[in-house]
């Protein structure tokens, strides 16, 4: 055994010491001596949370062929068609070449799927296959499950950004104007989306309710959502009903980013995103509190 | 101290079955406790509000002196749970289902990967450590449930027929291994459908029955209570009817076997004696039923057939 990394020795010395005890004496605890006994209960979420991150990006890393690669191609067959071969012919929009319009909306298509997804089929196939199960019975807090789909969603989002990004660079350049508003927009939108992924799965009872969302909901959303044009171009009648898109904004938000140029203005874009943050995570809390859909 | 107490627990599932209709029950500390009872009786239901997979209805639920609704994290993390049902993840390593499994209840990566390893081995699992649980056989993922559920040393385990499908030999280090657990302070909660395993276990012994609790009480207790047992005796000789014996109730099986009930009072010389007056001699004898399975039967006893159970 080596001297000198006590906190590990210290594991290895004493195996019996385990959460059970460990929550147990810090719940005896608080009756005797009022509070601070979270600590226990904080560094087992601490704990947990880490292993829900660390299985949800290994989990995008191990099936990549799955996860990672199809939206590349996608996303670069989008690039050769509407940016190289159509996109020469329309010219400029907003003053830009298309390519570089589109550019962003299409990272930010690529994030808003690749999170949904990811936090989707994984959090039901758990629900599917029971071991859901194990989350459940473990004193982990529902915020700490909560959060840590919805870190892998994060991931799988952001990775499947950055190699659009680089697909991207292949066929323009991009510049970033704002690189704080960027990378928040962009983190912030993966998040939403993971939640929004996670409420899907709560109440999805086959495989048919997973599906249902993206082809009716989010894939139009996206593609009215201000990937492709500029809401200037449609008549206003068209423009107010665009408005009530959500992705609008943030599609607008993340091109003000790197480009600098929107159909909105940015403080609006993230009062929406923050307020969506906040309603979904709430949502799925309570929901998963309250069993709906896990528990009978 | 309880390791576990049940007061007044009531399910009702939204179809409107009513799964519990009231149980007590207490689980001391130590202790090696069979929850026993037919199909559908209640056991799983009872398991499933235990672990909080399952809502009640009405009733309390206290593990180690923590209430499960005012202090949940505390009771969740006293319990260890060994499923009825397979929920592993299929496509994930057995290395890693167990080392996460430790994660979800904060022991750090180092001593999780120790006890993996302890734990692995002792199932029998250590070598197929890399493979996916899909890969493992029927009885090899009941093993690695186990393994999984003790990763986080739990206090109390509860195992919802961990014997189910598996062959005599795993079965029989099964126990020696789940007596070694308890040896070592954890305290068992087991449901299962062999009841000499739970006679040849357990201490205690509750019987559930369409969701109350019909029997509960220390095992040698629960035998004592046993007012028959029936031995199948085969003969030397063919018979062709049961023969009449003064004060025991005899029917024929077939022309080579008889079956005897014999009541604790009664001794089983006298019987053979009988049976020599008549010239029958016993070529060999054994238990119908075990004990345990005998007493079952009766407490659990239906007027109708078994299709018209709930
Ligand atoms: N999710 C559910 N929804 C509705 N009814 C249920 C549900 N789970 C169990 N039941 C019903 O509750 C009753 C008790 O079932 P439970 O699974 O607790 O029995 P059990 O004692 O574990 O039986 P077994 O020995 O077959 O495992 C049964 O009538 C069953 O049909
Ligand atoms: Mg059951």
């Amino acid at each position: 055994m080596s001297v000198g990394r006590g906190d590990v020795d210290r594991d290895a010395a004493r195996p019996e010491i385990d959460v059970a005890r460990e929550a147990a004496r810090a719940d005896d605890f608080e009756r005797v001596s009022g509070p601070a006994p979270m600590q226990g209960l904080l560094a087992v979420n601490l704990v947990g949370l880490r292993t829900i991150m660390r299985r949800e990006i290994r989990r995008v890393t191990r099936i990549w062929v799955q996860t990672i690669v199809p939206p590349a191609i996608t996303m670069t067959l989008y690039f050769v068609i509407f940016g190289s071969l159509i996109g020469r012919r329309i010219g400029e929009m907003d003053g830009l070449p298309y390519i570089t319009y589109i550019a962003p909306g299409l990272i930010m298509m690529a994030v808003i799927t690749n999170s949904f997804s990811n936090v989707v089929s994984s959090f039901f196939s758990a629900k599917l296959q029971l071991y859901l199960e194990e989350l459940l019975v473990s004193p982990l807090s529902t915020a700490t499950i909560v959060v840590g789909y919805m870190i892998g969603g994060i991931f799988r989002g952001l990775a499947v950004g950055l190699l659009v990004t680089v697909v991207a660079l292949l066929f323009t350049r991009i510049s970033v104007e704002h690189p704080f508003i960027t990378l928040s927009v962009v983190v912030l939108v993966a998040a939403i989306f993971s939640l929004a992924g996670l409420l899907n799965a709560i109440f999805a009872k086959t495989f048919d309710d997973i599906s249902i969302v993206p082809t009716f909901v989010l894939t139009p959303l996206t593609y009215l959502g201000g990937v492709f044009f500029s809401i200037s171009l449609l008549a206003p009648a068209w423009q107010a009903a665009a408005m009530v898109n959500p992705i609008l904004y943030m599609v607008n938000a993340f091109r003000y980013g790197m480009l600098g140029v929107s159909d909105i203005p940015i403080g609006v874009a993230y009062a929406l995103i923050l307020s969506l943050l906040v309603i979904l995570f709430v949502a799925n809390m309570w929901l998963l509190a309250k069993g709906r859909g896990i528990r009978s | 101290m309880d390791a576990l107490r049940l007061e007044h627990l009531r399910k009702t599932y939204p179809n409107g079955v009513q799964a519990l209709r009231g149980i007590d029950l207490v689980v001391e500390e130590g202790d090696f406790f069979a929850l026993l009872g037919p199909n559908g009786a209640g056991k799983t239901t009872t398991i499933g509000i235990i672990t909080s997979l399952v809502n009640k209805t009405a009733g309390r639920v206290v593990v180690f002196g923590h209430d499960m609704d005012r202090h949940r994290e505390a009771a969740k993390a006293c319990i260890g749970v060994v499923p009825q049902e397979v929920n592993l993840a299929m496509f994930e390593k057995l290395i890693d289902i167990v080392i996460n499994q430790a994660g979800y209840y904060g022991v750090r990566p180092r001593l999780a990967r120790q006890r993996a390893e302890k734990y692995l081995k002792a199932l029998h699992l250590w070598d197929r450590r890399h493979d996916i649980a899909r890969n493992l056989s029927g009885g090899m993922k009941r093993r690695l449930m186990i393994a999984r559920a003790l990763m986080h040393e739990p206090r109390l385990l509860i195992l919802d027929e961990p014997t189910a499908g598996v062959d005599i030999e795993i079965r029989r280090s099964m126990w020696a291994f789940m007596r070694a657990i308890n040896d070592a302070g954890v305290t068992i909660i087991l449901t299962t459908h062999y009841l000499e395993e739970a006679e040849s276990l357990c201490r205690h012994v509750a019987i559930i029955d369409r969701g109350t609790i019909v029997e509960n009480d220390r095992m040698s207790r629960v035998l004592r209570k046993l007012q028959y047992e029936t031995f199948v005796l085969s003969l030397e000789q063919t018979v062709e009817a049961a023969p009449v014996l003064d004060g025991y109730t005899v029917r024929l099986r077939n022309e080579h076997e008889i079956e005897v009930e014999v009541s604790r009072e009664q001794n089983v010389n006298r019987l053979f004696a009988l049976l020599s007056d008549q010239g029958i001699g016993v070529h060999s004898m054994r238990n119908k039923a075990n004990r345990l399975e005998e007493l079952f039967m009766r407490l659990t006893e239906r007027s109708g057939s078994p299709e018209d159970r709930p």
